[in-house]
Order: C-alpha cells, then structure tokens, then sequence
C-alpha cells in the first residue's frame, strides 16, 4: 500500500461515515447502547493514542521529555487554557529539556 | 403566536446573528491549530500534499490527528493500521450526522454538503441554539469557516513543518501527545469514561512492545466495545451523552 492509497482509503471512510448519520433513521440514536458506545470509542481511541505517543518509540516504551511536556499539559488542561496554549507549552518543555540536555 | 410579528422577525433575526457570531469565533479558535496539524502531519512523514488532502476530504480533526500519529510510530507498514484508528475516530460524526440530520432538511445536495460539514463544532454550535433559523446558520457558518480556516492554516503548518527540520528538537513527538489529551480531556467528566480513559490508555501501553505500531491502539479500543455494551460503572439513566460544549472550549474538526 502506498501512502497516497492509505490516506485517499482513510478519508474516503471518514467521509462515508459523516453521511451515514444522514442516512440512519433518528430513532438508532434513542437506543442508549450504540451512543454510549460510540462516545466511550472516543475516549478509549484518544486516551490510547495519548500513551503510546507519549511513552511509544516504534515498539520500545521509553521516559523521555515527552512525559514532562505532558504532564505539564494536563496541568495547562486544569487550568482550562485553551488547546493551542496546551500543544505549544507542550512542545516547548520538550524542546528546553532536549535543548539542555536534561531529557533525552 | 406572538402577537407582534414584526417583534418576532427581529427576534429570529438576532438570534442568527447571534449563532452566526458564536460560529466565527470557534472557527477562528479551531482553524487556528490547523497550524499544530500541519505540522505535525510533515513531522510524521508525510507529505505536504497528503497533508492537506487529510484535511480537504477526512476534514476530522481527531481522525486526521490518528492517523498521522500511528503513520510516524511505525511509517507506511503502519497503514493498515493508521486507516483503522482514523476510521474508529469518525464513528462518532455518525451520531452528528443523525442529530444534525432534522436540523438541515431535505434536498440531496444541501444533506450532501451538510454532511462533509459535520463536525464536533459545527454540531455543538447549532445544537447550542435555540430557534431552527439559528440551528441551520450556527451550522453552516461553523462549518464553512472551519473548513476554510483549518484548510488554509494545515497548509502554512506543513510548509512551516517542512522548514523545520527535526521534529524532535521542536518538541513536536510531545506535542502530538498533548493534542491528543487536549481533544480527550473535556470528555472526562463522568466516572465511565475516565475509567474506560485509563484502561485503554494501559493496554495500549503493554501491548506496544508485542505489537505491530497502531494495532495497541486499536485493540485498546475494544475496552469501549466491552464497557458500553454492558455498560459497566455507567450512570442509572444509561447514556453518557457527549458534553455539549466540547467543541466550543477545545474541540476538533
């Protein structure tokens, strides 16, 4: 697979999945089962992909200067600061600590 | 009803323009990070046009987010993978599109572009409304405008990106973990999807070094399926609806 192929794929199922909700009939949603479900894939997919790009290196799971630099995101997050303030705090603790050498 | 009907125009027109405001404000909040997307796509091999097409045609946020997340972890052997996480992601625009659904109306067309329009915000927006006239202009002008600020703010992201070189030096790895918290963290309100958070958060942790990059994170999301089907520490009235304002504070396309 090329990685043309894989991102055309990936929209391509993105975009069906948007019209599906078009085409169900309103009533799927007063079901409790499929929304909670739906809602709880949100969070178990968001929360998975925080772990492994936070400790994930290809297959190896190391402590570097992302974890501080997260950290100090959930702290800007308590705060309520808004989203960009959070990524690029983020960043730059990660950058300083790689910069200093004190992280690796 | 009203008595006054002139009264009542005025008051359907404000209340437009009201939705109208609330639209472009979040539109230029989100588009704004479109610039961290940008970024971070180039950062994780991509390319600066396969960046901007995620954005043009996937046009969702946290599904654009996952699948350039998984595509840097383990480069295009991760595809397979990085297609599934995206995918995973926008099941959740299916439960927009039927809420959204009443609020747009009929003719092929106008239900055709509705549908590539709906998102987290423009969701919100219209659903926090109150008269139909607003719902229908908090959606489009949320939609629209994204559309066009997250577009054009990807594209200068992956120029810039592709300026910068290494991706670590700019704290960009950490970055991309804090989107994901940032996008996750306004859905932790209740006791279910905090602890279904933390679950799928080790799994994915312990399976990293068995499995193939991208696959921890799907398999993680299996706990979703096993929690919402039984619906395990969930509240007595049995629905976790999304929060309302997830996407006016911090949300995605």
């Amino acid at each position: 697979m090329t990685m043309w192929t894989a991102v055309l794929v990936a929209s391509i199922v993105c975009v069906v999945l948007k019209t599906l909700g078009y085409l169900i009939p309103p009533k799927w949603l007063e079901a409790p089962r499929p929304a909670r479900i739906a809602d709880l894939l949100t969070v178990a997919l968001l929360a998975a992909l925080v772990a492994v790009q936070t400790f994930g290196q290809g297959q190896a799971i190391v402590v570097d200067a992302r974890l501080p630099a997260v950290l100090v995101a959930a702290g800007l997050l308590l705060l309520r600061a808004p989203f960009l303030v959070v990524v690029v705090a983020a960043a730059l603790v990660a950058a300083l600590l790689r910069l200093w050498g004190w992280a690796d | 009803m009203s008595l006054n009907p002139h009264f009542d125009d005025a008051h359907t027109a404000g209340e437009g323009r009201r939705a109208a405001r609330e639209g472009i404000g979040v539109a230029l909040a989100t588009s704004a990070y479109g610039i961290s997307f940008g970024a971070l796509g180039v950062a994780s091999g991509l390319d600066i046009w396969q960046t901007c097409v995620l954005s043009l045609f996937m046009f969702t946020g946290g599904s654009q987010f996952a699948f350039a997340g998984v595509i840097g972890a383990g480069g295009i052997a991760a595809a397979p993978a990085a297609i599934a996480s995206a995918s995973l992601l926008g099941v959740r625009n299916v439960a927009y599109g039927i809420r959204m659904s009443p609020v747009i109306g009929r003719g092929f067309w106008r239900r055709t572009a509705a549908a590539q329009f709906t998102i987290d915000e423009s969701t919100a927006v219209s659903l926090a409304q109150r008269s139909p006239h607003a719902r229908t202009v908090g959606f489009w002008v949320t939609g629209i405008g994204i559309y066009i600020g997250w577009n054009l703010s990807t594209l200068a992201g992956a120029l810039l990106g592709d300026v910068l070189g290494d991706p670590r030096a700019y704290g960009l790895d950490a970055a991309a973990a804090a989107a994901f918290l940032a996008l996750l963290w306004p859905r932790l309100r209740h006791r279910q999807p905090i602890a279904v958070g933390i679950a799928a958060a080790v799994v994915a942790t312990m399976l990293t070094p068995v499995l193939m990059p991208g696959l921890p994170v799907i398999i993680a999301a299996a706990v979703a399926l096993v929690v919402g089907w039984t619906n395990w520490l969930g509240s007595s009235d049995g629905t976790a609806d999304e929060p309302d304002d997830v996407a006016e504070r911090e949300g995605l396309p």
